[in-house]
This record gives structure tokens, C-alpha cells and sequence, in this order.
């Protein structure tokens, strides 16, 4: 796209999830021009995955046809790799997407965390939200053994998917003490929605065993996962399955607010009561400002939209709702706490980064990520350390402490981009 | 999802759902997208366009995130590349 062909919008939204088509649709409302961009073929985000066409009621379709019938421009496959105050650049295909913006919203959600543990790189050993990332995407699930492992109320709602579209699930398989987990979901059960929501799923789950106080400690196959060691209450039993879904509750995605030069504060984006961070006409919603799940995005999500166009009295209805769910969040975080004993699950030479195949015992010798990174190429290669950045700040107390642009991998071509645009916008001069 | 669409995975046919991304093929031909710097086969991991494990060639075009690719009749496919 010629630079001087740029599009202006009243508001850009970065991610189609849940906060993302809230934030957009809300923002429209009030006749604001409004570009909504994702990389994913379809909105929806991960828990919407599949898009309109695969939400046939609730929730989902009412937004999807609010969407539908709003004034705004939707970008897919459309990957934000740079920001500057004021503008934005994706990548999309072969062409390159820039655009103007007055308020930026960003909405780009969570990632799983992924703990090392030997045998964790092997073929068909996923993610939780992995896997049933591809069974939404068409993988297909029937009378395939799944063992599903890690922490939080994801790894049910993936168990009862799962067993819903033919898998066997052998196991659920959760790191937290029954009595944390139990506390846990009947706090947020009296939350209003969710207890049906909880009772449709305990139908689902009727029959899957699920065990406390376990954990994966090695994934064993020849070439590909043939079957999985579980710690159980103290006991090693294997377990032979077709595939392994691990999640250990989720990382938000920092990465643009970072670079936008927001702050953070323990790892999640800083919003204030309108959803503003810490950079003017910046806002945020969803997961990057606290783990909260579907509702909490939404909200969230509604609140940016109408704040970042002048609508404060919309807004304002939906902060005692945001507050209960706020309060459940809480909840959720301590029945995530991830135990001591899942630091010593990667021996010595388990790779930690995937990109670069950097082993433990490299990564343990330095003090910090930087260090690490400089000495080991970490967190160096495609995935710029996504993956391998949370491992080792669970495992070490790193931080991630800089995201430089590119914030994704982009085409050189891609970055060419960027630089004549910036060059014609500085009159030539560079 | 019905079978609908055939693609190629490192020149076989092989038939998916309509709709179903390209890393369902490649999973569906019992192959690793890729090969590790030391060596290791590797597939999918997050499912979302995240971790890039399932980066391939398609249509000529080298990593792409197989993950985010919606399967079109004729596509091709190739891994280890």
C-alpha cells in the first residue's frame, strides 16, 4: 500500500477475541471509524475459534452478528509486527497493512504457559488450548487416547470438548491439591452464568478420571509420543496415549503494549478504571491485564470501546458487573499457583528454548535472561522467546525485560515497508 | 466438517474438513512440520500461532505458521524445508 494512501481510524483494535470484538463493536457504536486486526484467518480469538460460521447461539453469535452489522473494518491474517505512536504496520500474505490511529485498543489475549520436562518437544505433545485449537481447526479426535495435564479450569472445559468430539480422554491430570481446586470452583459457580455453564460441563466430564496432586514428568515415544509418566500422590504410573495436552494456566501477550511502552506491572498490562494504560489514547483489555476469562473480557473489552470514544456513561454501567468478576479472578489466580516440584521437571538436558534448542543446564548458567539470551541464543529464534520466556521465568525469576521491533518475524520486504513510510513522512529526508 | 478438500503434503494427496488449517494436514499425514537445529522432529505445540513449531512451505512460500492457514483444494505442502 502506498504510504500516502494511509487509512485513518478514530480507533484501531488489536486481536479479534472476545475484548477485541467488544472493544469494536462498542467503539462503532457511537459512529467512530474503527479497524479491527487479527492474524488468525477468523475472529473469534481462541475460545471463539472458528468464527461465526461455528458459533450457531449464545453468547458468541450475538456478538458475531453485532459484529456482523457494524460499520467495522475487519483485517484478518493481518499480523501487527510494529507500532509508533499514532500508526501501526501488519504484515498480511505478501503485502504489508499500515494504518493510522487516534486510540489504539489492544486485545491480544493470553498464550498457555509450557513447563520443560523431558520428552516435552516430541510430536503430538500440545498445548491444552493446542490441541483443541486444531480439533476446532479440523483435526480429527475420534477414539484418539488424550491425557490432558497442568493446571486451572482450562484443562476441564478442553477434557469435556474433547470427549464431546470422540477423543478417549484417559486422564485429567491437575498439579493442584484437590481441596484448592474444590475451593475454586464453587466460588465461581455463584457466578451469575456460570454455574449452568459448570453443571453442563460436570455432564460432559462424567466418567473422565480426574487426578489431583499430578503432573506430567516425561513424555516417552520413539519419533512421536507413544505414552506419558505421570507423578500421581507420589506414584510413577505411565500412561500410553496418542496425545499429550499440556497447559499451565496462561501468559498474557505483552509484547505490543510493551513495545507501545506501557506499564507492566508483575507480568500483566496496567489499566486504570477506563481500561487507559499507562500511554495516552492506549487502552487495554482482557487477559494482558489480568487473567480473567470470557466475561471479563468482554466487559473490559465494552468499557475500552466506549472510553476510547467519549462515552464515559456507557462505560460506567458496566463497572459493578467488571467488580464480580474481578473478584473471582482472584480466586482463580491462587487455585493456579503452580508448585515448587514442577521447577525440577526438566533435567539437565531437557530444552528449554525449542527455537534455538538451548538446554537447561546452558540456561542455569548465567544470572538473567539477558545474559542467557546473549550467551545461548534463547529466546533468539522465531518465536522470540514466547515460549521459552515464561518457562524460565518460572524456573529462574527471569524477566523479559525489552521487546524490540519486529515484534513478530516478518519479511524483509515487510520491513522495507516501515522504512519508506517513515522516510516519506520525514519529507524524504532519510 | 466435511472432507471436502485435498491438498498436497510433500506431494501426496491428502484430504481434510473444509476449513481445517494446514497443520491438520501435515498431523493428518503422520509427518513433523519440521526439524529442529540439532535434529529433532517437531509439530505443533500451541495451536495459535504462537510458539511456531509448525512453520512449513506452502505454495513455495517457506515458514509459514501452518496453524493459520486455511486448506485450499491444490495447496502444497512440504515439510523439512
Amino acid at each position: 500500500m502506498n504510504s500516502s494512501a494511509i487509512p485513518v481510524f478514530d480507533v484501531a483494535v488489536i486481536g479479534a477475541g472476545p475484548a477485541g470484538i467488544a472493544a469494536a463493536v462498542s467503539a462503532s457504536e457511537s459512529g467512530a471509524r474503527v479497524a479491527l486486526l487479527d492474524d488468525n484467518p477468523r475472529p473469534g480469538g481462541q475460545i471463539w475459534r472458528g468464527g461465526p460460521a461455528a458459533a450457531h447461539k449464545g453468547e458468541a453469535r450475538s456478538w458475531f452478528d453485532r459484529l456482523g452489522k457494524s460499520p467495522v473494518s475487519i483485517f484478518h491474517n493481518a499480523c501487527v509486527f510494529h507500532l509508533e505512536p499514532g500508526a501501526l504496520s501488519a504484515e498480511s500474505g505478501d503485502t504489508v497493512l499500515q494504518l493510522s490511529y487516534r486510540n489504539l485498543i489492544l486485545a491480544t489475549g493470553a498464550r498457555e504457559l509450557f513447563l520443560p520436562f523431558p520428552g516435552w518437544t516430541l510430536p503430538n505433545v500440545m498445548g491444552a488450548g493446542g490441541l483443541q485449537a486444531l480439533v476446532k481447526s479440523g483435526l480429527p479426535i475420534n477414539d484418539k487416547r488424550v491425557v490432558i495435564a497442568g493446571t486451572g479450569p482450562l484443562l476441564l472445559a478442553v477434557a469435556a470438548y474433547l470427549r464431546h468430539a470422540g477423543a478417549k480422554v484417559l486422564a485429567v491430570c491437575e498439579q493442584a491439591p484437590w481441596i484448592r481446586f474444590l475451593r475454586f470452583g464453587a466460588s465461581i459457580s455463584l457466578l451469575p452464568g456460570k454455574f449452568r455453564q459448570a453443571a453442563e460441563m460436570s455432564l460432559e466430564l462424567a466418567g473422565i478420571p480426574f487426578w489431583a496432586n499430578c503432573w506430567p514428568i516425561a513424555a516417552e515415544g520413539k519419533g512421536c509420543l507413544e505414552s506419558v509418566q505421570v507423578s500421581r500422590g507420589g506414584k510413577i504410573r505411565s500412561v500410553a496415549c496418542d496425545y499429550l495436552a499440556c497447559g499451565f494456566h496462561l501468559v498474557p501477550n505483552v509484547e505490543l503494549a510493551r513495545m507501545a511502552g506501557c506499564n507492566l506491572h508483575e507480568g500483566f498490562v496496567v489499566a486504570d478504571d477506563f481500561q487507559r494504560t499507562t500511554v495516552p489514547n492506549i487502552y487495554c483489555a482482557g487477559e494482558p491485564t489480568g487473567i480473567g476469562g470470557l466475561e471479563l473480557s468482554l466487559l473490559e473489552g465494552q468499557i475500552a470501546g466506549y472510553i476510547a470514544t467519549h462515552w464515559e456513561g456507557a462505560a460506567r454501567k458496566l463497572f459493578e458487573k467488571r467488580a464480580t468478576f474481578r473478584r473471582a479472578v482472584a480466586l482463580l489466580k491462587q487455585s493456579c499457583e503452580l508448585r515448587p516440584e514442577l521447577k525440577a521437571l526438566a533435567k539437565p538436558d531437557t530444552l528449554v528454548c525449542r527455537c534455538e534448542d538451548v538446554s537447561l543446564e546452558r540456561l542455569a548458567a548465567h544470572d538473567s535472561w539477558r545474559a542467557a539470551k546473549l550467551q545461548t541464543r534463547c529466546g533468539m529464534g522465531p518465536c522470540q522467546g514466547r515460549v521459552c520466556g515464561a518457562a524460565a521465568r518460572f524456573l529462574f525469576d527471569w524477566e523479559m525485560d525489552s521487546a524490540r521491533p519486529p515484534v513478530f518475524p516478518v519479511k524483509c520486504s515487510s520491513l522495507a515497508a516501515v522504512g519508506a513510510a517513515a522516510g516519506e513522512s520525514n519529507g524524504g529526508s532519510r | 466438517m466435511s472432507s471436502a478438500i485435498t491438498v498436497r503434503v510433500n506431494g501426496s494427496p491428502v484430504a481434510v474438513p473444509t476449513g481445517a488449517v494446514a497443520a491438520v494436514a501435515v498431523l493428518a499425514a503422520g509427518l513433523p512440520c519440521r526439524t529442529s537445529v540439532t535434529g529433532e522432529p517437531r509439530a505443533p505445540l500451541c495451536g495459535m500461532g504462537i510458539c511456531f513449531e509448525c512453520r512449513v512451505t506452502i505454495n513455495g512460500e517457506a515458514h509459514v505458521k501452518s496453524c493459520q492457514v486455511v486448506c485450499e483444494d491444490g495447496m502444497e505442502i512440504r515439510t523439512n524445508e
